[in-house]
């Protein structure tokens, strides 16, 4: 089912045309991973998508009713207000507490909900907005660069909870990542941006495209591999029990 | 014709009690500490704190106007601090910072203002009582109308209250959930107006931003919540008035800067609790 689509967005920010005649769609349970050069309009590609910046041309056509979970590429949190987890996950519709601490326990952080929200670490923090946008049940889940901060095990992890995510809740995915092996492990489709759409398409196919060979080289080819190899000695519960499997 | 006595008696004893000026001075402080108190906080929040000072000094150019025309103060001080709010709004993201506009748009209007009174010629305009306020001089009509209005701000302000704070968090955020991070800014630019026009008579253009910044600052090492700030801020804001209040009959101050004064003391005192508490 065909979640959101956008035919030939043309997008402005601060009167700087930033991406141009954008084709691409999205659709219910796809992994979809934008990536990009610095400025090469990822994240104001999900701005016009959630509608935070009216398309200069084209048009956003979303599903009726789309839910969209969204993880911001920052959120500053100076300490200036007060806000607990449980405070901020009721922003801005209210929850039963069993929700939220479902959702809390979905994310990996069960027990953080009366911390206050600029005393948790940068994990802890993606993990926080993550049970957020899953509160809403939604259809897509948006990322924007989520795993910035964290470490390469971290992200991984972090990926791995975005994958369980997409298979229990059936929704789509579009993220944003500088993490290209780990996405390019972890995607459906790849679109890769400069300005418009280079290329896209399976994650095989579009490491091997020259667009993208011309924007990142191919210093990232050895990356499955990194990545597989991360994977072997992941300690984590469900993997144990597939290494298990595996020797079994 | 039956008269209820007992009522009569007691909006008696009202009135009787409203006769007292240090009775009418004291409401018109917690009024105004009351709708100052969610307001404050969005201020401080948002870091608005620079807007708050210019929507108080358009609102002396306001006061100019409304006399240069001998028409009533409130309508003209609300349509001068709603008209710099949009203008600063309309500006921002064109070029110069945001601060940099606010300053000049600020000092501008109150200069304007000041220049603008001085050709009202016949009228003896005190301005300096809508600099500083006269809160010994509030009669009951000025505290009807202070009550009116906090009444209506924080009725907005509960209204929006969950819409506000996500657009405070992260304006993407909001949008994300369907809310408009524009319509929002316009409620607090709204109320914002609206406060300073019905206190400045009691309060003053310039003590406006003090009663704006420093009791939800005060409020905000002992808060866990954005409500619990809120609430803290509104009895920090009263208390400061009341206790300026006798301050300044006791020891025959200027009423104003001693309730200023107050709510600073009780800054410092929370600041040094909210360290000692880690």
């Amino acid at each position: 089912m065909r979640l959101i689509t956008a035919t030939g967005l043309t997008l402005q920010q601060a009167g700087k045309t930033v991406l141009r005649d954008v084709d691409m769609h999205i659709d219910r349970g796809e992994i979809v991973t934008l990536v990009g050069p610095n400025g090469s309009g990822k994240s104001t590609l999900i701005k016009g998508l959630i509608g935070a910046i009216k398309p200069l041309r084209g048009t956003v056509d979303a599903m009726r009713g789309l839910r969209i979970g969204y993880v911001p590429q920052t959120l500053h949190m100076d300490g200036l207000l007060p806000l607990t987890v449980h405070r901020f996950l009721c922003l801005p519709y209210r929850h039963a507490a069993d929700a939220m601490s479902r959702v809390l326990s979905e994310a990996g952080v069960p027990d953080l909900g009366d911390a206050q929200m600029r005393n948790l670490s940068g994990g802890q923090f993606q993990r926080v907005m993550l049970a957020r946008a899953l509160l809403m049940s939604p259809d897509l889940l948006i990322l924007d660069e989520a795993t910035q901060g964290l470490d390469q095990p971290g992200a991984a992890d972090f990926y791995r909870k975005i994958e369980y995510v997409r298979t229990h809740l059936n929704c789509a995915v579009l993220m944003v990542s500088h993490d290209l092996h780990v996405v390019m492990a972890a995607s459906d489709r790849v679109l890769c941006l400069n300005g418009h759409v280079c290329c896209e398409g399976r994650p095989e196919v579009v490491q091997d495209a020259p667009e993208y060979r011309a924007l990142f080289g191919t210093g990232t080819q050895g990356a499955f591999a990194l990545y597989r190899h991360e994977h072997d000695h992941e300690h984590h519960h469900d993997h144990d029990q597939q290494h298990d499997h595996d020797h079994a | 014709m039956t008269t209820n006595t007992t009522t009569t008696m007691t909006s008696n004893m009202t009135m009787t009690m409203l006769d007292d000026f240090m009775v009418r001075a004291g409401l018109a402080g917690i009024g105004t500490a009351l709708a100052a108190a969610p307001l404050g906080c969005f201020v401080v929040w948002r870091r608005m704190a620079y807007f708050g000072d210019a929507t108080a000094h358009a609102a002396l150019l306001g006061v100019a106007l409304s006399l240069a025309i001998q028409g009533p103060i409130l309508p003209g001080v609300l349509a001068a601090a709603l008209v710099m709010a949009l203008m600063v709004q309309g500006l921002s993201g064109r070029g110069l910072a945001e601060d940099a506009i606010l300053g000049v748009l600020a000092h501008a209007a109150l200069a304007i203002g000041l220049v603008a009174v001085s050709f009202l010629s016949g009228v003896r305009v005190d301005l300096m009582g809508y600099l500083f306020g006269d809160i010994l001089a509030v009669n009951i009509y000025d505290l009807a109308q202070i009550w009116a209005g906090a009444a209506a701000v924080i009725a907005l302000l509960v209204w929006r209250w969950q819409r506000l704070l996500t657009a405070t968090l992260n304006p993407d955020l909001a949008q994300a959930s369907g809310i408009s991070p524009r319509a929002e800014q316009l409620v607090l630019t709204v109320a914002l107006a609206l406060t300073v026009a019905v206190a400045i008579k009691a309060v003053g253009a310039l003590l406006i931003g003090a009663l704006l910044i420093i009791p939800p600052a005060a409020a905000r090492p002992l808060a866990r919540t954005p409500e619990a700030m809120a609430l803290i801020t509104g009895a920090i804001g009263s208390g400061a008035a009341l206790a300026g209040l006798g301050a300044s009959y006791r020891f025959d101050t200027p009423t104003g800067p001693t309730i200023v004064s107050v709510a600073a003391a009780i800054f410092c005192l929370t600041a040094i609790a909210g360290r000692l508490r880690g």
